[in-house]
């Protein structure tokens, strides 16, 4: 089986500007929702307290509603989780109760609605971790986001580690404004999963950038923009099927993870999607449009030797 | 000859591939739910052992054995609602002296055993149990020291003869009033010698000094608080008797216990977080305590404090021995009275003031101050606040009637106080009071229902991945399969031989460097294609494919590893487990793709005179 058995010749950079303005209306959507929904942040975020609870049969929500109501806990979110027979309640503490026993109390006034409920999983999260959490993980995001432009630029060259960083910044804002827009609980876990977009997107981002760089080096004539081109294009079969790989195990964790992994699953899913389309149009690119040349990627030193430690 | 390899790197190869199989192999056994029976301050016998068994076949429950090993019982069951329900089978039989818990027991069989080879342990979120995030108030801490300081500093000048007005604590520094500009060159010489950790300048008013910690020093002390805290914590954590614990450090000023298979969180919390102390005080008995609560006048080397009716006390400021010089407590009952009491044992320092204080002081009336610290949330200017309250009561106050040595007893308690007492008595008291911000409770039917969907997802995307490959680069393909798989074992014994805890969001790590593993395959066999397509003979084409794919595998996993080690540094909990996860599957990627594939294909093509090459 082969997908591309020669090698294409689509002219991707031509539609470089075509793909670039919508990327940067796409993000400005993205910016914008955050800027006025925000992100529906979970409790490993907010602080507060979450109540898993499973019923023998099919859970009656209007009905722990209410229960909850009368118990004091007006605010409560439930919802179901996973199967109809379990349900997610999310709530803060009440004033003067400390956090810690409100997940008591809750499982309290259910149990005595309805003795068979069964808890399944407590969590209380103080004020103060989830901002440690918050900043913890902005700083992880910019480290990570050093991390790679040096890495590139040590490995190539700086405007490809522009690119590079370009290309990846897109994949996050992508993947954390597709959370905004659709609502979707942000707990550690999509955290996780965002991080992990970035070292994919990265990775993607990397295996173009060698091949243009060698292709510049062995090709005598051509234009930097041909040359990226031809790049892009003979990685494409790498690309696609790479992604879709990754794709393939995404699905699995998307159709049997659990609950507990679907934010993660659904962040991964969107995030390499975002991220193969990233390295071919923006990561490239914006090399381009900054000027990439055959004489910036020539060989420094003499790198024959390394011939010799191929395994 | 193109495309042989060295026999050392052959020999690597399979060196790495047996080993990988053997450290991975202990995860395949699973594990039984169990019980596990321990006891804090004797030797498990036989005969609990067959008292177990009795309750068991009382309750008609089933149970594959019970063991004794180790000074603890171990009894393993085939499903989690027989090991629910024998737990409370077995607390009810054998009553509060025995610490019973549940537990996961790997099947492992015992020849693995015996050469030390253990599956990865589970995350709370896979078999469930408690985990909390305690915070230390540092600045209780120093406080605390501070207190104590000012005592030891009161009692020395009297000792010494230097006339003093007042020794007191207002905010981090102690001022000495004193009569004479004499004393006051005294005070300030023995200070400074005695105490070289505080700073003595002369205060604000003639007659006075004023003593402060440097900054170097409160550091350090608040280092040692959190190292102490912790310290506290293992031991009531192992009074607890919970299978096995995780006690450590996050951050400055963050501990993190997890203690797996516990369900009575309400029990947990309340011996993690409570701090509870003792001081023995002498009784000021010439002074009418309720008139001085009345007035507001208290002697000035008194104190007051309510006893556990409410009615004030007038008690001593010097303490005679606090809850740091206790060696051990034990609840039992008096034997004269049949009254629930706590032993206690001093250390020889305590036993000596004691020992002098009692014999100065016999017949007269001595009182034990028992210190509570509670935390309650507040709001100041609209930020959550946390106030840590320190509750006294005299718990206690006798005549004395001898003169005390190492060990004495405490009277005058409920049972609960005194099994509670003597159980954070023993434990040791806390250096600086913790409060709880962050609980996680995970049933253990929810565990097993996120082991069998991580494994399932597992699965599926192994299998998809899998078959996908073979499909699409045939031979090299086939290879490429192999490769993962043995991506997949070496990860998992990896993570077994560094005792690594297996949690969802890893097992979700796993899966996610399957798909990663393949991206080097995909572009070894790229290239290869490629060499092929452009009229190269087979043996050249592999050749010429894995040199160029070799630098882009490399820079693809270093940028990869960079996101997975900043994930580490930065993550918590949950995060770092996919971290682990994920770095060491890129890092046995590496090996596996370029070294393990290679090795294969080498020795299926190597040396042949291949007319066509199928990829």
């Amino acid at each position: 089986m082969e997908f591309f058995h020669k090698v294409p010749h689509i002219n991707f950079l031509a539609a470089r500007k075509l793909a670039m303005g919508m990327s940067v209306v796409v993000l400005l959507i993205a910016v914008v929702s955050l800027a006025i929904h925000g992100l529906n942040f979970g409790v490993d975020f907010t602080g507060g307290v979450t109540v898993q609870v499973a019923y023998p049969q099919p859970a009656d929500l209007r009905q722990i509603r209410e229960t909850l109501g009368t118990a004091g806990y007006q605010d409560a979110i439930v919802q179901n989780f996973g199967t109809p027979e379990e349900v997610l309640i999310r709530l803060q503490p009440k004033k003067g109760v400390s956090g810690k026993d409100t997940g008591s109390a809750v499982l309290a006034a259910l149990q005595k609605a309805s003795p068979q409920v069964k808890l399944e999983q407590v969590n209380f999260v103080g004020p103060e971790v989830g901002k440690d959490l918050a900043t913890k993980g902005a700083l992880a995001f910019f480290l990570t986001l050093t991390g790679i432009l040096l890495y590139i630029w040590f490995r190539f060259e700086w405007r490809l580690a522009l690119g590079g960083v370009a290309a990846t910044l897109h994949d996050v804002v992508f993947t954390v404004g597709f959370f905004s827009i659709f609502h979707l609980e942000f707990d550690l876990n999509v955290l996780a999963a965002v991080l992990a977009v970035m070292g994919y997107s990265v990775n993607d981002t990397v295996v173009v950038f060698d091949r243009i760089r060698e292709d510049f080096r062995i090709t005598r004539k051509g234009t930097p923009f041909e040359i990226i081109n031809l790049a892009v294009n003979q990685t494409l079969s790498r690309t696609i099927i790479t992604s879709g790989v990754t794709l393939l195990v995404v699905i699995a964790l998307l159709i049997l993870g659990g609950p507990v992994l679907h934010g993660f699953s659904v962040a991964l899913f969107v995030g390499i999607i975002v991220g193969t389309y990233s390295s071919i149009y923006i990561a490239s690119a914006t090399a381009l449009i900054l000027g990439v040349s055959k004489k910036d990627l020539m060989v420094r030193v003499k790198e024959d030797k390394k011939v010799d430690d191929m395994p | 000859m193109l495309n042989r390899y060295p026999a050392w790197k052959n020999i690597t190869v399979i060196l790495v591939t047996v080993l990988g199989i053997l450290l991975a192999l202990p995860n395949l056994y699973g594990d039984d739910p169990a019980v596990q029976i321990s006891e804090n301050n004797a030797t498990l016998t036989d005969t609990t052992t067959t008292q177990v068994e009795q309750a068991l076949n009382t309750a008609k429950l089933p149970y594959k054995s019970a063991v004794l090993n180790d000074n603890r019982i171990l009894v393993r069951f085939n499903d989690t609602d027989t090991q629910l329900r024998a737990l409370d089978a077995v607390k009810k039989t054998l009553g509060n002296n025995y610490s019973v818990a549940l537990n996961l027991a790997p099947r492992t069989p015992k020849w693995m055993r015996a050469i030390g080879l253990k599956p990865m342990s589970k995350g709370l979120d896979l078999q469930g149990g408690v985990h909390f995030q305690l915070l230390v108030d540092l600045n209780a801490a120093v406080q605390t020291k501070l207190q104590r300081d000012a005592t030891d500093i009161r009692g020395s000048l009297r000792e010494r003869l230097i006339r003093y007005e007042d020794v007191s604590l207002s905010g981090d520094a102690i001022n000495v009033t004193l009569r004479t500009p004499e004393d006051v060159a005294k005070a300030k010489t023995f200070i400074s010698t005695e105490y070289p950790e505080l700073t003595v300048t002369p205060g604000s008013q003639p007659n006075t000094l004023t003593a402060r910690m440097s900054p170097q020093n409160i550091q350090q002390l608040r280092q040692l608080a959190v190292e102490q805290n912790i310290t506290t914590l293992r031991n009531r954590v192992n009074e607890l008797g919970v299978a096995e614990p995780v006690v450590q450090q996050q951050g400055g000023n963050s501990i993190v216990v997890e203690l797996p298979g516990v369900q009575d969180t309400a029990r947990a919390r309340e011996i993690l977080g409570a701090t509870a102390t003792l001081e023995f005080r002498l009784v000021d008995y010439t002074g009418n305590a309720v008139l001085a609560k009345q007035t507001g006048h208290i002697p000035l080397d008194d104190q007051l404090f309510p006893d556990k009716a409410g009615n004030p006390v007038l008690l001593k400021r010097d303490v005679i021995v606090s809850g740091d010089q206790l060696v051990d407590a034990v609840s039992g009952y008096d034997q004269e009275s049949g009254t629930p009491d706590v032993s206690v044992t001093l250390n020889s320092a305590g036993a000596a003031k004691m020992g002098e204080v009692t014999r100065e002081n016999l017949d007269k009336p001595m009182a034990v101050l028992y210190i509570e610290t509670k935390t309650e949330h507040t709001t100041v200017n609209g930020q959550p606040v946390l106030v840590h309250k320190k509750v006294y009561t005299v718990i206690n106050v006798a005549t004395i009637r001898g003169i005390f040595s190492n060990r004495f007893q405490i009277t005058g308690l409920a049972q609960d106080e005194a099994q509670n007492l003597a159980l954070l008595l023993r434990a040791g008291s806390l250096a600086a009071p913790m409060d709880i911000v962050e609980e996680r409770t995970v049933g253990p039917s929810l565990g097993q229902e996120n082991i069998k969907q991580g494994f399932y997802a597992a699965l599926l995307g192994f299998v998809l991945v899998v078959v996908f490959i073979a499909l699409y680069y045939k031979i090299f393909g086939v290879i490429a399969d192999l490769a993962v798989f043995m991506n997949l074992v070496l990860t998992v014994a990896l993570l077994s031989l560094i005792q690594a805890t297996l949690t969802l969001p890893g097992i979700a790590g796993i899966v996610l460097t399957l798909g990663m593993g393949v991206d080097a395959n995909v572009l070894i066999n790229e290239h290869i294609r490629e060499e092929v397509r452009s009229g190269n003979s087979p043996q050249a084409s592999i050749h010429a494919g894995y040199r160029r794919a070799f630098a882009t595998i490399v820079d693809a996993h270093v940028t990869t590893l960079t996101a997975a080690v900043m994930l580490f540094l930065f993550g918590a909990g949950p995060v770092k487990g996919f971290a682990v996860t994920l770095s060491l599957g890129i890092l046995t990627s590496l090996f596996t793709a370029i070294m393990g594939t290679r090795s294969l294909v080498n020795w299926f093509y190597g040396g042949r005179n291949l007319k066509k090459l199928p990829v």
